[in-house]
């Protein structure tokens, strides 16, 4: 497909003895909202995780835009140890930093939220401005990037102005109440111009209208900057509201995928949530 | 929009600030040709001194363990790399065999830029050979703490601090290893080399002492360059590693390079740093750069507050000039009068106030500030903040009380 964002292939991470995550395999393409959910550890961070280079996968090959950001295969301890599955599909090891696959166009959000306490919102959205900049440490220091210094001043003051946040400029980050930390959060992601943003459960404890509101944002979000949002989420009224595709996630399997609708009557989700329909069929 | 054009415009803020900076220097010159260096009072200078060669220190400290969330001790051993190497390019040719007496004629850094310059061009040529010199002493010390870096800053918060204590260690064991004496001299003291006091010019007879002066434009032009750099986007990517690692690796900053870029400057300028110490001191004796020494600008960082440049050249001033200038009188049986109380024939001058009661209430004080004080006495902000808070405080008083005037008419 020539408009797909993501892809996992196979992906498989196994912790010692315990798979995390089982040969998951998944697509995102331009544009679209997709939600990962699943029950308590049934290993959607731990997926992201994996995505976003903070674990390198067991087994298994992620895309972004067509080009491998992570590959790798059952090695050193885990040559014997492995217990997933395709074993020798995989050979090559491809490893990025965490930083390098953000520069590559994956954007992402913490569980929880991990802001830049003690500094201003306006210096929290500069902080996603630097990677990109044209500067060097001695550029930088004496100013000689102040062109580019004005240009970073000027885009974050426009994102800022976009998420409503502007007259916060100067407000330390710790001092917002919990809504606008996540919505802080989620500029200073699309400060870093991503192709692709990932959000882990952005409407984790949050009320009925703060949800609405983050509902109505993310997809707001989508529309001003043509950004492509996998996320996810705990809080089901909030996923069938705004994806347009859902994985489901159990024990590190993926056991259904599908429009909403098709999620909201598919019998092996309700009982991996509810876990009863044994019960009830007897 | 005043914080996109911040970058060009020159607030009235920074003038009044580079106003003061004028009026201080200044008053040091005249300072330094009023005080006689026999009178009582060049105490004051002596402490100008040191306090602004440990105001530099403390803040490329800071930058590191305060800015960049590092926390590092390797302080005195940087700052012997950066004195050694100062010192070992700036002894007289002709000095050298005095200094290296056990190694006879087989030393091996065998160019004194302060020399060499001197001789071809005179005067501000010696300037020149020891301004050459300092800054020698600060890329070394940097080349060293990029090697250092190399390995230590894997680690974090704890294992950092031991590990960069231990390498300031094996520098001092290697600058005073006899393998390297004809290199370092072997831990023997360095010394005869270019001073401050050559820095005094004399006109038609007349001697004008600039040594305060010098050290302290020095010292000066170090920090404002650290204050640019921390108020730079890299200095941002710095405190953005502080408050939350993982959060800065997500927003694609480069954790590594930009801890080792921290590190590389901070000890660049503790290179500097040492070089002026060296300079101050007179002699370099690699036996002085213990990890007390690190542990004293420590002291200097948190009691001025960590993550605040001001805050760390004013701990550095109290820090120099309560220990060399207005507590010496309580070890040496005369402080503000205190010395004549007698009670039942024991008398405080005679008993108390004798060797080493100094240290003593000197650490009360440091308790008391700790204490009362529990971040610093700035904290994380800059003196500019305090200035503003009570101009705004004043301002608030005054209108009220206009306003109690107003509805009492």
């Amino acid at each position: 497909m020539a408009d797909n964002v993501l892809r996992l292939e196979n992906l498989t991470m196994q912790f010692g003895g315990l798979i995390a995550v089982d040969d998951i395999s998944l697509d995102v393409n331009k544009g679209e909202i997709v939600a990962l959910i699943g029950p308590n550890g049934a290993g959607k961070t731990t997926a992201f995780n994996c995505i976003t280079g903070v674990y390198e996968p067991t087994n298994g090959r992620v895309l972004l835009n067509g080009e491998i950001i992570s590959e790798s295969y059952p090695r050193g301890k885990m040559k014997d140890a492995y217990k997933g599955k395709n074993k020798g599909t995989y050979n090559k090891v491809v490893r990025h930093t965490p930083d390098k696959i953000t520069y590559r166009g994956i954007a992402r959000t913490f569980q929880n939220i991990r802001l830049f306490k003690a500094l201003t919102v306006f210096e929290n959205v500069m902080i996603a401005k630097h990677m990109r900049a044209k500067q060097n440490i001695f550029t930088a220091t004496f100013r000689l990037n102040w062109k580019e210094e004005r240009r970073m001043r000027e885009e974050t003051m426009a994102l800022l102005e976009e998420q409503n946040l502007a007259h916060l400029k100067d407000h330390t980050a710790s001092s917002l109440p919990y809504g606008l930390q996540r919505r802080l959060e989620i500029a200073r992601a699309l400060a870093t111009d991503p192709s692709l943003l990932l959000l882990d459960e952005p409407a984790a404890g949050m009320n009925p209208q703060e949800t609405q509101e983050i509902a109505e944002f993310i997809r707001s979000v989508r529309e001003k900057y043509k950004t492509t949002i996998l996320l996810i989420e705990h809080h089901m009224g909030l996923v069938m509201q705004i994806s347009e595709r859902i994985y489901v996630l159990d024990f590190g399997e993926m056991i259904a995928h599908g429009t909403p609708d098709e999620i909201r009557s598919n019998q092996k989700v309700i009982g991996a949530y509810l876990g009863v329909v044994e019960d009830a069929e007897n | 929009m005043d914080v996109i054009n911040s970058t060009k415009k020159i607030s009235t803020k920074n003038l009044t600030i580079i106003a003061l900076l004028v009026a201080f220097f200044i008053l040091l010159i005249i300072l330094e040709q009023v005080i006689a260096p026999t009178d009582r009072m060049n105490m004051l200078l002596v402490s100008l001194r040191q306090g602004s060669i440990f105001a530099l220190l403390a803040v490329s400290m800071n930058l590191l363990n305060g800015f960049t969330g590092l926390f590092s001790l390797g302080h005195a051993g940087f700052m012997l790399i950066g004195a050694t190497t100062y010192a070992l390019f700036s002894i007289p040719l002709a000095q050298r065999t005095d200094v290296f007496l056990w190694f006879s004629d087989s030393y091996l850094i065998r160019t004194s830029f302060p020399e060499v310059l001197g001789n071809a061009i005179g005067g501000p040529g010696m300037i020149m050979g020891m301004l050459i010199a300092i800054t020698l002493a600060g890329l070394i010390t940097a080349v060293f703490a990029f090697l250092v870096g190399l390995p230590v800053l894997r680690m974090r918060s704890d294992y950092l601090a031991i590990a960069t204590l231990g390498f300031a260690e094996i520098i001092r064991a290697l600058i005073m290893w006899q393998g390297l004496g004809t290199l370092t001299n072997a831990g023997n003291p360095l010394r005869n080399f270019t001073r401050h006091v050559d820095l005094n010019i004399t006109i038609g007879g007349q001697t004008f002492g600039l040594i305060t002066f010098t050290l302290a434009l020095l010292s000066a032009i170090c920090i404002f360059v650290i204050i640019l750099i921390v108020s730079s986007s890299y200095g941002r990517a710095f405190k953005a590693i502080r408050e939350d690692d993982i959060a800065a690796e997500a927003m694609g900053i480069n954790l590594f390079k930009h801890k080792q870029l921290s590190f590389c400057i901070s000890s660049f300028f503790v290179g500097i740093g040492g070089a002026l110490l060296a300079i101050f001191m007179g002699t370099v004796a690699p036996i002085q750069f213990r990890a007390a020494m690190t542990y004293e600008f420590l002291l200097i960082v948190v009691l001025g507050g960590i993550g605040s440049v001001s805050g760390s050249v004013i701990g550095a001033m109290l820090f120099v000039f309560a220990s060399m200038w207005w507590l010496r009188g309580l070890d040496s049986g005369a402080f503000l009068g205190l010395e004549r109380i007698t009670i039942g024939g024991f008398n405080i001058g005679e008993r108390v106030f004798v060797s080493g009661f100094r240290l003593v209430v000197f650490s009360v004080i440091i308790m008391c500030v700790v204490l009362f004080f529990r971040r610093g006495l700035l904290g994380d902000k800059e003196l500019p903040y305090y200035v503003k808070k009570l101009k705004d405080t004043i301002v608030t008083r005054i209108t009220r009380k206009e306003k109690a005037g107003v509805s009492d008419g």
